[in-house]
């Protein structure tokens, strides 16, 4: 009789194909995974208890290293959540700005997670060529505030400059280039045999299980719930301009990839329309030199690329916040890892943490 | 500046015989505008609250147009269900579980429960308090993703969960001492626990 028993093996914390330091206790039973652990903070870096003794001005670019492959648009929910909680009015130029690099970072930001989510699964052409327009859209964002990664350009009540001259140009001419080369991706993976092997009934959720969980963006909508906030409650103008919101249906990770395409599409539009209306005036609004809030809370909630951030600042009437939370939609994701592994094989853990598209910087703060 | 029709002007001093008036009447006190951001916004479940669990109403605020519901502990689970379950309200998704360390006893810990309704759109923000030593009760058997949220609350805020399947510390290393939100917990961390490089 042959004996068996289950094997517990350790993957991460230094791991090519876990998205930074993420460290999973794997329990196998020859391929399948039978439990999965998650042990996470290895990039915890205390994020919430320095928001406390810093000002809000301060905060914002510890904001920018939260999701650090997103970080306009932490940037965006932080300055909004603050905006709110003083009532600071942000005039339309700077809004319309706000969506356009909002938009760009969203695109940015799947290119980052199909890369690497390609490169994961053995597919290295489609990382090379993510890579090469992610270049352009941070070379934008160095003309727009001098950093291609962290940005902290936003400012509480608009922007921190307005555009350079030429940037409008610029942003054209890869708004043009851009639906074409979209076009090579999806020509190398969406019906390619092997991508839809190891992606089609991949990592499934359903509906109800998925907002049991707390999923929120691209995770949630591949499972059928069209959920997203820019439609839902708009913010920053976003009421403005026409776009879709793709939802999937098979709550599988080849649908998450087609909805996370399909938005890059959507987002290119978005940009489009906001240079084609982009109103004149000023980029700020009325702001007091000290940012002193009143008295009182607010939960701030922006549709990041990962899903919903959060913002729940607690004010004392100081200048700095008494208490600073940042909702990350990486945390929250990544708890619905081990559902959508347990039963499968383990080389699905790998195209599974992929298509959660987690950054442990958002997810340990 | 309203007038004061009863009043005379002081006379000069010196004139006739009758004794100086007192200082005039301090003109009435203006209406204090109303704060727009402390503005009272309509909200479906706070009513429904008030119909069905109008005894668990603690305190209801209101500030940039969010609703803050404040919901004695102990009927804190059965509010929540009502919540999730109600057909008015129906709040699927727990968005965010928080703790706030407001220091003060005897209830130094408040939970903040923020719920969202896909279906109907609303947003609401519940809240809790629970003292040094006492535990909260747990939402994991109304909301799975509450299961991590509640872990990193008792991780740095060091409030337990009763209930909750596997409470222990996420973010911080299991033999971590001590709960670093807490107010009294130094920036810098205690010198004994810094890395040791060998």
């Amino acid at each position: 009789m042959l004996r068996t028993e289950t094997l517990d093996i350790n993957m991460g914390p230094q791991h090519p194909a876990t998205h930074g330091v993420l460290r999973l206790v794997l329990s196998l039973d020859g391929e399948r995974v039978v439990d999965l652990k998650p042990d996470i903070g290895y990039l915890h870096r205390g994020v919430e208890k320095l928001a406390e003794h810093e000002d809000y001005v301060q905060i914002e670019p510890l904001t920018d290293r939260l999701d650090y492959v997103a970080a306009m648009s932490e940037n965006l929910g932080y300055v909004g959540a603050v905006e709110k909680l003083m009532g600071i009015e942000v005039p339309p130029r700077a809004q319309a700005v706000r969506v356009a690099l909002a938009e760009l970072q969203r695109v940015a930001s799947h290119l980052v997670w199909l890369g690497t989510h390609g490169l994961d699964i053995g597919a290295m052409t489609i990382f090379f060529w993510c890579f090469r327009e992610r270049e352009q859209i941070l070379d934008l964002f160095e003309g727009f505030c001098g950093a291609r990664l962290t940005y902290n350009s936003l400012r509480i009540g608009g922007l921190q400059q307005d555009l350079p001259p030429g940037w409008v140009r610029k942003c054209r001419k890869f708004l043009e280039i851009y639906p074409a080369r979209q076009d090579q991706y999806e020509e190398l993976l969406s019906s390619n045999r092997i991508w839809i092997k190891r992606t089609k009934g991949v990592g499934v959720l359903s509906a109800a299980e998925a907002i049991d969980l707390g999923l929120t963006g691209p995770a949630l909508r591949g499972s059928g719930v069209s959920f997203d906030l820019r439609k839902a409650t708009p913010y920053t103008g976003y009421e403005k301009y026409a776009f879709e919101v793709p939802v999937g249906q098979a709550g599988d990770t080849y649908d998450r990839y087609l909805i996370r395409l399909e938005e890059m599409r959507q987002s290119i539009s978005i940009v489009r329309q906001v240079l084609d209306s982009l109103p004149e005036g000023e980029v700020r609004g009325k702001v007091p030199k000290k940012i002193k809030p009143p008295k009182g809370e607010v939960f701030h909630m922006v549709e990041g690329p990962r899903g919903i951030q959060g913002f729940y600042l607690v004010s004392d009437g100081s200048e700095r916040p008494y208490r600073c939370h940042f909702r990350a939609p990486s945390f929250v994701n990544l708890q619905a890892l081990k559902k959508m592994c347990v039963g499968g094989m383990v080389a699905d853990v790998v195209a599974i943490i992929g298509t959660l598209d987690i950054v442990l910087g958002d997810c340990d703060r | 500046m309203a007038d004061t029709p009863d009043e005379k002007p002081s006379p000069p001093s010196g004139a006739g015989g009758t004794p100086p008036p007192g200082p005039p009447p301090a003109p009435p006190r203006k209406e204090a505008a109303p704060d727009p951001l402390k503005a009272e916004v309509p909200s479906v479940a706070l009513d429904r609250l008030r119909t069905a669990h109008a005894e668990a109403l603690a305190e209801v605020t209101y500030h940039s147009r969010q609703v803050s519901v404040r919901i004695a502990p102990a009927s804190l689970l059965s509010v929540l269900r009502f919540l999730r379950d109600d057909e008015a309200c129906r709040f699927d998704l727990l968005i965010d579980l928080c703790g706030v360390d407001w220091v003060a006893p005897p209830e130094r810990f408040e939970v903040n429960y923020h719920l969202y309704s896909i279906p109907r759109g609303h947003f609401l923000r519940l809240k809790a308090r629970f003292g040094e030593g006492e535990a909260a009760p747990s939402a994991t058997s109304i909301w799975s993703t509450a299961d991590w949220f509640e872990r990193e609350i008792f991780d740095l805020f060091g409030l337990t969960f009763a209930g909750h399947p596997d409470l222990r510390r996420i973010l911080l290393p299991e033999d971590w001492r001590g709960h670093p939100l807490r107010k009294e917990y130094p920036l810098a961390g205690y010198p004994d626990q810094h890395l040791r490089l060998r």
